[in-house]
């Protein structure tokens, strides 16, 4: 059997926590606060002190519904909090609050696009709860402990085993996060560890037509989109390779497992089987009462359900003609395609408003470190700049030195074109008289244009270059370009 | 019914609250948790056809608060009864590994 042919088919399903943007804690008021001091952030609910109740943050509860809308989920309407018992010292309480068999969201999907093709991606559910707090491990002897990010909240989705490849799961990792910062219910930073994945692997092998199934791995708190990949990618590798060694690796026989990343060495490691998992001993949690789901809390989340990234891409392609990789680069950020919509709605000509908005602004923004909407340039100014250019009056060169100046001043560009001598001149009388003192000036190139076939084309382009350069930017180009061309053929006839 | 919680269901429960227990207690253990299952079991009795699973005694729901700073406590309160504590932080035994520990 060793000699036939085998296809491998990778099995793949994420649960991904995603650290909400609220104010202040899950059940108590507490900050929500990257670097903090240990141990300032915390009160007697988040310490887990005996007799301190926990209240629902009602701002978390509204970005997991949101965020459940988005991914097409049912809402429950009605919905509970369960305790999950587990010994800890970064959880006080010994319990953690989750929601078990009645999460908030469930039976959702999200599409996400890979090499072109669509994938409609299932999720299984997405429920709210809290974080632990953190364990300090690199002291000698003893362990710390800094409550400060217990009671955090998390929004925990998980998909249906549907994802079939290391990129896939890279890809829809990725447009989740923009998904959430999209909605502005996370600020989806992976430094501050705002988003967390557990892969689930395994491998469908096939050998003429019998499949055989590996035990399913579970890849343990990755941080990364890149350790999403390589830890997928090295699993499916590894899993294959162990039941080519044995063929008894496979599911039933041998246990599942949990491994670890080791993004050094580029390899998962095994932490401990799947069996010896925790009894985690849910039950309903006494101190909470349910939620149940208004028609009115409902209709209040629909209402600020915003166009979602993926239907905004097809609808920039198709109704501003934007190419996909521009499309690409201004979706990504709500602020951003906002503030071009917003430009195009002022009037710009989406054209060049399109070439302004990526060579332009976003450059400008991107050298300053800064994103294009803090620019201090409004949608309006931006579409005035576009128009200037579109109806001739600057050169997009010029537009370039305008742009640059409108960062500073918040004068009307009209204004700012005419301070620095960049209005383009129309009047042919004075281009004319432009074009006949670089002709006198350049007489081997001129001689070049009319005579030399193969250096024509570069020798009239040399010309024009030297035309604008006498005209200090203010020519036309297209205009002086016409105008080199008509006086080539005056001077051929 | 009866239901019997037998010593291995005993060491579980024992071991899931990290507590270690003596075969002697063990014992005494399963016997005593054993008379308050059956005790609980007289619920069994009732007809709940038709009733509605509860999650809380309460017949209240959404119990929100708005997303405002409440009254975190200072540090040096927060490890007030801490055994030990270091640098600001609550300082306890190493952790080992959850399943060997
Ligand atoms: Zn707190």
């Amino acid at each position: 059997m060793t000699d036939q042919a085998i296809t491998t088919r990778t099995i793949i399903g994420l649960e991904i926590h995603v650290q909400l943007r609220t104010a202040t804690k899950m059940f108590c008021g507490c900050p929500l606060k990257f670097d903090a001091p240990p141990n300032t952030c915390v009160c007697p609910v988040c310490l887990g002190h005996p007799g301190a109740l926990p209240v629902i943050n009602r701002q978390a509860l509204a970005y997991s519904m949101l965020t459940g809308l988005a991914l097409s989920c049912d809402i429950a309407r009605h919905t509970k909090w369960d305790r999950k018992s587990y010994y800890y010292p970064d959880m006080p309480k010994n319990y953690q609050i989750s929601q078990y068999d009645l999460p908030l969201c469930e039976h959702g999907h999200f599409e996400i696009s890979v090499e072109g093709d669509t994938r409609r991606i299932r999720i299984k559910r997405a429920h709210l709860e809290e974080d632990a707090g953190k364990n300090l491990h690199d002291v000698p002897g003893c362990t710390l402990v800094d409550l400060n990010r217990a009671g955090t909240p998390l929004l925990e989705i998980v998909t249906e085993p549907d994802l079939t490849s290391a990129e896939e799961a890279f890809v829809f990792c990725t447009e989740l996060q923009r998904l959430v910062t999209y909605l502005g219910v996370s600020e989806g930073s992976m430094q501050k560890g705002h988003m967390r994945f557990e892969p689930n692997v395994n491998v469908a092998i096939d050998v003429g037509g019998t499949e055989y199934r590996t035990p399913i791995v579970e890849i343990k708190n990755l941080n990364s989109f890149k350790s999403v990949r390589g830890a997928i990618a090295f699993e499916s590798q590894r899993q294959t390779a162990a039941w080519q060694e044995d063929h008894d690796y496979v599911l039933g026989k041998v246990p599942n497992e949990n491994r670890g990343w080791n993004d050094d060495r580029g390899v998962t490691e095994f932490q401990r089987p799947k069996e010896a998992a925790h009894d985690y001993r849910y039950f309903p949690d006494p101190d909470l009462v349910p939620v149940d789901v208004t028609d009115e809390m409902l209709a209040g989340v629909t209402a600020r359900l915003p166009e979602l990234p993926i239907a905004r891409r097809a609808r920039f392609m198709s109704e501003f003609g934007l190419s996909p990789k521009d499309t690409e680069i201004i979706v990504g950020h709500r602020g951003t395609a906002d503030l071009f919509e917003n430009a195009v709605k002022c009037g710009a000509p989406v054209d060049i408003l399109g070439k302004q908005f990526v060579n332009v602004w976003l450059k400008l923004a991107n050298d300053r470190n800064v994103p294009v909407t803090d620019l201090s340039v409004d949608a309006e100014r931006m579409a005035r700049l576009a128009s200037m250019v579109a109806d001739g009056s600057v050169s997009a060169t010029a537009a370039n030195r305008i742009a640059e100046a409108m960062l500073d001043r918040r004068d009307p560009p009209d204004l700012l074109a005419d301070e620095l001598g960049l209005v383009q001149v129309q009047d042919t009388g004075a281009m004319e008289a432009w074009v006949s003192e670089a002709f006198a000036a350049n007489e081997q190139a001129v001689r070049d244009a009319l005579t030399n076939p193969k250096k024509a084309k570069a020798s009239a382009g040399f010309l024009r270059g030297k035309v604008m350069r006498i005209s200090g930017g203010k020519a036309d180009p297209k205009l002086v370009g016409q105008l080199i061309e008509k006086r080539l053929s005056e001077l051929r006839e | 019914m009866v239901s019997k919680l037998d010593e291995q269901a005993v060491r579980h429960v024992a071991h899931l609250a990290r507590l270690s227990v003596t075969d002697d207690e063990v014992a005494r253990y399963a016997q005593q948790l054993s008379r308050v299952l059956t005790y609980v079991e007289q619920l069994n009795e009732l007809d709940t056809e038709g009733v509605p699973p509860t999650a809380h005694a309460l017949p209240v729901s959404n119990v929100l608060r708005a997303d405002e700073l409440g009254h975190p406590i200072q540090q040096e309160q927060a490890l007030h009864n801490a055994p030990r504590q270091q640098d600001g932080f609550f300082r306890v035994p190493k952790v080992l590994d959850q399943e060997t520990a």
